[in-house]
């Protein structure tokens, strides 16, 4: 039990992880943007705005800026990444299939889809922190569903 | 103070293989077998609805649950039981006030007055009624070193507030507020003093006459008794010109079609069946805290907290909010490590500590920050678990590649 614990730990704070919470890509706003949604983790108080451009249905441009864990901010970095170019659409299967991957699929943690977001894998081991890992797709969702 | 872990069942076992570390008391602390039991045995052998029932035992469930209200004052100091209120929490008693008092006595353009480090419990209810009312809201700002700021207090009084809400003990910062001093310039500016005692009974010694403020509420299960009770201690003679809060049963007198006459004090304000179990289980955790002596337990936690801030302060990267002098009671951050993480990594160790705007956003603001960890104290804890608490931040350190210190 502790050594699974200890590979759980190391696993969660990963080099790329940290990378991620220390360097975030995207970080900032959009003036010119489409959609801005801002959502709060109410249990721990951070928050974080998201600011997409579209051009037609496709994510032109994303940003991101708020405050909060390494979890919550190098998952949202790692989506700007991933969601930038892609149709709204392809944007919300993404989300749903990160949503697999912290509710423990063992299948979408193997999906090269999510390219960098699949080091998040571990974090479906921490229940209590996979809220934090899905804020910025939260956030994503809200904005998807405001422009549908 | 002698080893009181023994009488904690809970902390007997293993959290990740690892010894429990204890340390979030100021969100709820863990019972001793004398609560349980109590609480065990009132279901096994006293369980009746109280008040009004004829046979043997309600008469005596009754007298169990009002010899608890006698044994509250006295350790509260105050001069009579009608003035103890058994409500839910410090959250319930602060709301029965703001209504009840509020309606009384706040009117459109009057001040309340509150400070940056109340807990939200002690903030919100204030809100409403200004809001309900039309009144302003006033925050008394701090020191830098998180002190109620006593110009800024006094500027806040020459509004000449109704009503005037502080906390006695900070539940992020562990300051200690001069209560009395605090009440006495109050009362000169013609307010009534409403005091969130929640993280001081559980490790003071508090007399309420003393300290002379109109209104102090607590919680029980932050001083070792059940959850869902709790106290409001008024001054009889306010409590009886206030407007009753919840009506029901228990709360009246006598009832008209459309009109109704109310109980005297306490009952006036405790409408419904109330919380008899959780009052017995308050009674035997404040008797718990009698056996080992109030100055004993501040004591043990005032040489704990030196201690922890002698050790964090050798953690480096970490800083420590709040004054000096304070109850046990360490919030603090980590170089750019998230409180949240922390609270992750020092759980893999058994140290359990909380995590984030700890119900006092207003004073996150001003600490400008959007969280901090927090350490607490109380009876059970030892040097041994601030030292666990030091060794689990450095492994935190280490994970976030940080050299160890």
């Amino acid at each position: 039990m502790p050594e699974r614990d200890e590979a759980g730990l190391a696993e969660l704070y990963q080099e790329l992880i940290l990378d991620h919470y220390r360097r975030p890509r995207n970080k900032g706003s959009l003036e010119a943007h489409t959609r801005r949604v801002a959502l709060t983790n109410p249990t721990c108080g951070d928050e974080l705005e998201l600011d997409l451009l579209l051009d037609g249905d496709t994510i032109a441009d994303v940003r991101f800026s708020g405050r909060g864990c390494s979890i919550s901010q190098a998952s949202a970095s790692m989506m700007t990444q991933l969601i930038k170019g892609k149709t709204v659409a392809e944007a919300r299967a993404l989300a749903a299939r990160f949503g697999e991957m912290m509710h423990g699929s063992d299948e979408a943690a193997r999906d090269r889809a999510l390219g960098e977001a699949r080091a998040l894998a571990g974090v479906a081991k921490f229940p209590v922190r996979v809220k934090c890992a899905l804020l910025g797709w939260n956030a994503l969702e809200e904005s998807a569903k405001a422009s549908s | 103070m002698r080893d009181v872990r023994p009488d904690f069942p809970i902390l007997r076992q293993e959290i990740h293989g690892r010894r429990l570390v204890y340390l979030d008391s100021a969100a709820t602390t863990q019972k001793p077998r004398q609560v349980i039991d109590a609480i065990g045995e009132y279901y096994r052998s006293l369980n009746a609805n109280v008040h009004r029932g004829a046979y043997d035992l309600a008469v005596r469930a009754t007298e169990a649950y009002e010899a608890v209200r006698s044994e509250v004052a006295a350790f509260v100091g105050a001069p009579d039981p009608a003035g103890v209120v058994f409500v839910r929490g410090t959250t319930e008693a602060i709301n029965l006030v703001a209504a009840s008092l509020g309606r009384a006595r706040v009117r459109g353009g009057d001040t309340i007055v509150v400070t940056a480090m109340e807990h939200h419990s002690n903030l919100i209810p204030w809100q409403l009624l200004a809001e309900a009312r039309d009144a302003r809201l006033v925050m008394v700002e701090l020191t830098a070193d998180g002190r109620i700021d006593a110009d800024d207090f006094r500027r806040a009084l020459e509004r000449r507030p109704r009503i005037v809400a502080f906390p006695h003990v900070s539940n992020v910062l562990g300051t200690v507020n001069p209560v009395a001093e605090l009440t006495r310039l109050a009362h000169d500016a013609g307010a009534v003093v409403v005091v969130d005692g929640a993280q001081a009974v559980p490790h003071l010694a508090v007399n309420v006459a003393d300290l002379d403020c109109d209104l102090y509420a607590f919680s029980g299960h932050k001083m070792l008794g059940p959850m869902g009770i709790g106290v409001l201690v008024g001054k009889t003679a306010l409590l009886d010109a206030m407007p009753p809060y919840h009506g029901g049963g228990e709360m009246i007198r006598t009832v008209q079609d459309t009109t109704a006459t109310y109980a005297p004090l306490p009952h006036k304000f405790e409408a419904g069946t109330p919380n008899v179990e959780g009052a017995i289980g308050l009674g035997a955790a404040i008797r718990y805290l009698q056996g080992l002596g109030m100055d004993a337990v501040a004591a043990h936690e005032r040489a704990l907290t030196r201690y922890a801030l002698e050790r964090l302060a050798g953690v480096e990267g970490l800083k420590a909010y709040g004054p000096a002098e304070r109850a046990g009671v360490v919030s603090f951050t980590l170089a750019d490590i998230h409180p949240h993480d922390l609270a992750t990594i020092v759980d893999s160790e058994g140290v359990a500590i909380r995590a984030g705007h700890h119900c006092a956003q207003p004073l996150m603001r001003r600490l400008d920050v959007a969280a901090t960890a927090r350490a607490t104290f109380y009876v059970y804890n030892t040097r041994e678990d601030v030292d666990a608490l030091v060794a689990a931040l450095e492994k935190a350190r280490t994970l976030f590649g940080y050299a160890h210190a």
